[in-house]
């Protein structure tokens, strides 16, 4: 039985880890080699390191730090911000990065989305959606959401580019909903639960944890494979193995062993 | 001890590296006949499709090499199905080291494909790979493509069905789920194959 992942996101800026609030403000949580090895030995199941500022400003992500995770570092992690090309990509999965996400560059060019997935397999490929939902109700893509300023709505409506970029080649889904983003009222339901039925790729949900409760309902009601978050882990509100131990007690898979030893 | 991994352009062979390094040896990395030849052990890493990764191999004339070898080898991941007869993937003849067939994971209501995350392993025979191994200890699972239960599996997993999660025949061994990315599980199944 394949356990729901739990993952924590490192934003990562000048090669620090950042936390702001909507994506604002940014201020420094710690080193990333530091945050990583706290998160692996507290049981996450995966990391996620998202370089803020790369795509945005145009470039690509720093690979010295991925290849300093990646020795020290035993579970998966993918590695997001400003992969453009097969050669970027190459670059970071060669440094040690088990998967790459994309999200601007492929709403840019939605080619590379084929081009990453027949160089490297869909297994390594992450597509990242920023959604919002417009005033006609409709959730929508948003892009460049690393810098409030460069930030574009877009026309493409947030399923639809769903169900494109799986056929072009994307192994799992992260998708963000940005009205809930940093404000810990919870995962949107509602919009995961769409984006469920249409993503046969694991989904990854993002954006808006708050309490254990709202992981608890990103698993059992909208049924996503892993549940992403970032605030509430870095500021200690929410510890990882307390998190497992009661999404345990709550019928959900979890796999609890490097917290507690054989459970 | 020399270990070599087999330079077969996997994009996860600084990961196994990484790993390998973590229990204090030091494997290099090659696609030399020699090297490989003399190692006392030989790991077959690989991130990527059955049919590139074969010609690959075809390409720096190792299958012939690989499929000689008597010492300890292990795949890992595609490395694993490289070993197997057939690949489903491409439609793909593989190294044959191993008696099975490759085939893909079918789609269904609550089974995405790629099986991706962490799954519990259950061994099914006894080998001193997998010394240690507990019923239900958890490993990293990435993969489309899978090896049926067969007579060659050591240790199974579930999805949608069981599957071959580690395999060996004769000197010949693999792993489908990611030792380098499984914790303190993986370090333990990698630890018991340097050991072989």
């Amino acid at each position: 039985m394949l356990s729901r992942r739990i993952i924590p996101c490192l934003d990562v800026r000048d090669g620090k880890v950042v936390k702001g609030v909507r994506f604002r403000d940014h201020v420094v949580m710690g080193e990333i080699v530091e945050l990583a090895l706290r998160y692996r030995d507290e049981g996450a199941d995966e990391l996620v390191f998202y370089d803020i500022t790369a795509s945005p400003e145009g470039r690509s992500v720093d690979r010295s730090w991925v290849e300093r995770v990646a020795r020290v570092i035993d579970i998966p992690f993918c590695v997001a911000g400003g992969i453009r090309s097969v050669d970027e990509a190459r670059g970071v999965l060669y440094a040690g990065a088990d998967k790459i996400s994309v999200n601007s560059p492929a709403l840019e060019r939605p080619e590379l989305i084929d081009e990453l997935a027949a160089a490297f397999g869909v297994q390594c490929v992450v597509v990242g959606i920023d959604s919002m939902r417009d005033a006609d109700g409709e959730w929508r893509v948003r892009q460049y959401t690393g810098d409030p300023s460069k930030t574009r709505a877009l026309l493409r409506s947030t399923l639809d580019w769903m169900i494109e970029a799986q056929r072009r080649g994307a192994g799992e889904i992260v998708l963000n909903c940005m009205d809930s983003d940093g404000v810990r009222k919870g995962y949107d339901l509602t919009q995961l639960a769409a984006a469920r039925a249409v993503c046969h790729v694991p989904l990854i949900a993002s954006g808006g944890a708050g309490t254990m409760e709202h992981f608890r309902d990103a698993f059992v009601r909208a049924g996503v494979d892993g549940a992403l978050a970032a605030s509430v882990f870095h500021s200690g509100s929410i510890a990882v193995p307390d998190l497992k131990r009661y999404l345990q007690q709550q019928g959900v898979v979890v796999r609890l062993q490097e917290i507690s030893g054989h459970e | 001890m020399s270990v070599v991994l087999v330079d077969a352009g996997g994009t996860n062979i600084g990961s196994v590296r990484y790993a390998l390094q973590r229990l204090g040896v030091d494997a290099s990395l090659t696609a030399d006949v020699a090297q490989i030849r003399a190692a006392d052990k030989v790991i077959l890493p690989g991130v990527g499709a059955a049919g590139p990764g074969m010609a690959r191999l075809r390409e720096l004339k190792l299958a012939d090499v690989i499929r000689s070898l008597t010492q300890p080898v292990l795949g890992v991941c595609l490395g694993m199905q490289l070993l197997c007869a057939h690949s489903a993937e491409g439609s793909t003849d593989c190294l044959g080291v191993i008696p099975a067939d490759v085939s893909r994971f079918e789609e269904a209501p609550g089974l995405c494909v790629p099986h991706m995350g962490w799954n519990r392993l259950s061994p099914v025979a006894t080998h001193p790979i997998l010394k240690n191994m507990e019923d239900g200890d958890w490993a990293y699972f990435v993969h489309s493509y899978a090896v049926p239960l067969g007579s060659y599996t050591l240790a199974s997993a579930d999805y949608g069905g069981g599957f071959s999660a580690v395999i060996a025949s004769g000197n010949f061994h693999g792993m489908q789920f990611h030792p380098e990315r499984s914790a303190s599980v993986g370090a333990k199944l990698l630890k018991n194959f340097l050991e072989l």
